[in-house]
């Protein structure tokens, strides 16, 4: 990665060629580089230690439905992450919004309604959990951008607040029986590709579209790098942020629904686990922690990466335990590689 | 000088009085002594980890595997102990727990001052490792039959009377520690080169290296001490439960996070005091313990100390914020 801005260009124009992109970024950007051949060698090592169950199609197809939830939350964080920031509180918010969902789902249907009517409450729902999901993200711009509190504090914060609120809605009970049209959305496949997967394919997509097609992208990586910078040089710091906040609780408002439609269930304290790992994925992906740089080829890889190692030590009956140790130490090893790699010529900020 | 009424420990002072007050009006059972000393009892573990927590943010870094640490110690210290056989005296329990603790916490400390990583990330990545480990390697089950120095440990009050109303209140040795560990930190922080840097460094480590102080051996010192102290602190959870369980304190870090910064220590670095830590635990501990005296069903915790963060640090980022905009008018 590199912050020269004739550079960012050069590697941008990439973009515009998928296909031929992975001889550019061996010349352009030695961290997506050393990502994709991260990539590989767990996959190819993973098929090499358990041929058989790493390299079936069953495996694959759960891992189509595995990995997705993590991979949107892990875009919510990056968008954050990008803007100088953190959001602790994805999780919270796709939990209170799923929980909300859930509820319009299951209390709202009348028995016995005809499909027609429990799809559109079904809309109902969904369109329900979105808007809570950006009003909670709204809230969290609010308390970066106008009151100055740091976003680390904010979402800690906000996350007690939005689990809290969940299980006071639900008094730590879990709600089930979601209606079956719904619960097609976690488990069916649309021309054998999963549900999941393809609401994951459309995140990606808008969030492609919006980073690197539209003024905003551009302007939230300006804010990242620089907030002063930025807000003399014209930008709106204030809705940047706003902007970007509302987008995260929007993400994990999708998140949440993947999940619930996953599960078939809601409860308050589901995925708790996640926001560790959506860090982790989102720092593995080459999104610099400190602000202003990240792509979102590099997080898809970094999901991918994770799910491979994750299934295929799975396949070698290991315990999640032992997947929690490796994970701490790719982590480390992929940030000290970072660092100690000669090509890495950005300058760090101190470490904060 | 800024006078003391200004502080943000007098203002968290006055919101636990409140609290206190209105608990206690409420229910009469809030002011008693078995109360106060279940209050006490439950902030001697994590009394340690906000002294450690003070430290590390105040030193502009966060640190969020102590947990781990403090689990890894306890844990693998006691399995030592049991393996050798012998019967040791309780202080090389403490010992052993300690110095396991301080090398892990240097792991941390060298990752963030030779390659200058994110501390988050860092102690994300360690507290995982650690944890990971752990449970794969060392074990994974609960030991309840602990060496007999370290149960005996367990059992010996320090304070220990029986109310009027026939209730026996006490407390366990272990609360000297968290004390010593309070005066001992305090002292350090305040009055030793060592703590004037720790301050130096998270206000500005440009200007701490410039004059003079080494802030790579200054972040190898902070989280190696820090590991020491959360290795101890993990011991005593093991006394004050009888048993070594693996995964009874993770999980806490962020609480504690947010009681450290609720006592006013900035998480920009820099700024704070261990009675400003201490203060926001006690808030933070009162709020668990005493919402249900009042009849506020226990499932509002969480949400109660979310809004509180976001509350308390509001106001501290508007003051500034305020004080910051006065001060760029004058240099601009």
């Amino acid at each position: 990665m590199s912050n020269h801005a004739s550079k960012r260009r050069g590697t941008d124009s990439s973009y515009d060629d998928l296909s031929f992109s992975i001889k550019r970024w061996l010349s352009s950007d030695g961290n997506l580089t050393r990502l994709f051949v991260i990539m590989v060698l767990v996959f190819v090592t993973m098929a090499i230690l358990s041929p058989r169950t790493f390299l079936s199609l069953d495996s694959f197809s759960s891992m189509a439905f595995q990995f997705p939830v993590l991979g949107i939350l892990s875009l919510a964080m990056m968008l954050s992450m990008i803007s100088g920031g953190i959001d602790l509180s994805i999780v919270g918010i796709a939990n209170l919004t799923s929980i909300l969902a859930a509820m319009v789902m299951v209390r709202l249907i009348p028995e016995g309604a005809s499909a027609g009517t429990s799809l559109l409450y079904i809309a109902v729902g969904i369109v329900c959990a979105m808007i809570v999901g950006i009003l909670c993200g709204l809230l969290n711009g609010f308390a970066v951008a106008k009151i100055g509190i740091p976003p680390i504090l904010v979402t800690l914060g906000s996350m007690q607040m939005f689990m809290g609120l969940a299980i006071v809605i639900t008094k730590g009970q879990a709600i089930v029986g979601l209606p079956e049209q719904f619960s097609a959305i976690g488990n069916g496949s649309v021309v054998g590709i999963p549900m999941p997967l393809i609401i994951f394919i459309l995140c990606i997509g808008a969030a492609y579209l919006l980073l690197n097609r539209r003024p905003f992208g551009m302007k939230l990586q300006l804010l990242g790098s620089n907030p002063t910078a930025s807000r003399y040089g014209g930008i709106r710091n204030t809705t940047v942020l706003l902007k970007t906040y509302a987008l995260s609780g929007l993400l994990a408002s999708i998140a949440g629904l993947v999940m619930i439609a996953l599960t078939n269930s809601a409860k308050a304290d589901y995925g708790t686990s996640y926001i560790l790992q959506a860090i982790l994925v989102v720092v593995l992906g080459g999104v610099n922690p400190n602000g202003g740089f990240g792509k979102i080829a590099g997080v898809v890889m970094a999901v991918l990466t994770l799910q491979f190692l994750s299934s295929g030590l799975n396949a070698l009956h290991v315990g999640n335990f032992f997947k929690d140790f490796i994970w701490g130490i790719v982590l480390i090893l992929v940030m000290v590689i970072n660092v100690v790699s000669p090509r890495m010529k950005w300058k760090r900020k101190p470490a904060g | 000088m800024r006078k003391w009424t200004k502080t943000s420990e007098f203002y968290v002072a006055i919101i636990i009085l409140v609290l206190f007050v209105a608990i206690g009006s409420q229910n009469g059972a809030f002011f008693s002594s078995a109360n106060m000393f279940d209050l006490i009892r439950s902030s001697i573990v994590p009394g340690i980890f906000v002294i450690c927590t003070m430290m590390v943010i105040i030193s502009g870094g966060i640190d969020v595997s102590f947990p781990a640490i403090a689990t890894f110690s306890m844990f693998s210290a006691t399995k030592i102990i049991l393996m050798l056989d012998l019967d040791l005296p309780v202080f090389v329990a403490f010992l052993l727990a300690g110095i396991i603790g301080l090398g892990l916490g240097l792991i941390n400390g060298l990752l963030i001052a030779y390659f200058k990583l994110p501390t988050l990330i860092v102690t994300l990545g360690t507290s995982s490792m650690f944890s990971g480990f752990l449970l794969t390697f060392v074990g994974s089950r609960q030991i309840s039959n602990l060496p007999p120095a370290l149960e005996q440990f367990g059992k010996t009050p320090f304070i220990k009377f029986t109310t009027d109303a026939g209730i026996t209140v006490g407390l366990p040795m272990s609360v000297l520690i968290t004390a010593a560990v309070i005066v001992i930190v305090a002292i350090m922080m305040k009055y030793t080169m060592i703590g004037r840097g720790i301050y130096a460094l998270g206000g500005d480590p440009v200007s701490a290296e410039r004059i003079g102080f080494n802030t790579k051996f200054l972040q190898c010192f902070v989280y190696g001490f820090v590991g020491f102290l959360a290795g101890i602190a993990g011991m005593i959870q093991t006394t004050m439960m009888r048993s070594s369980n693996p995964v009874d304190l993770l999980g806490t870090e962020l609480l504690i996070i947010a009681a450290v910064v609720l006592g006013g220590v900035r998480i920009t670095g820099g700024h704070g005091t261990v009675i400003g830590a201490l203060l926001g635990l006690l808030l933070i501990v009162t709020i668990q313990n005493s919402l249900i005296l009042v009849g506020i069903p226990s499932y509002w915790q969480r949400f109660v100390i979310g809004a509180l963060i976001l509350v308390g640090t509001g106001v501290a980022a508007y003051q500034i914020k305020r004080s910051s905009s006065k001060r760029s008018s004058i240099l601009t």
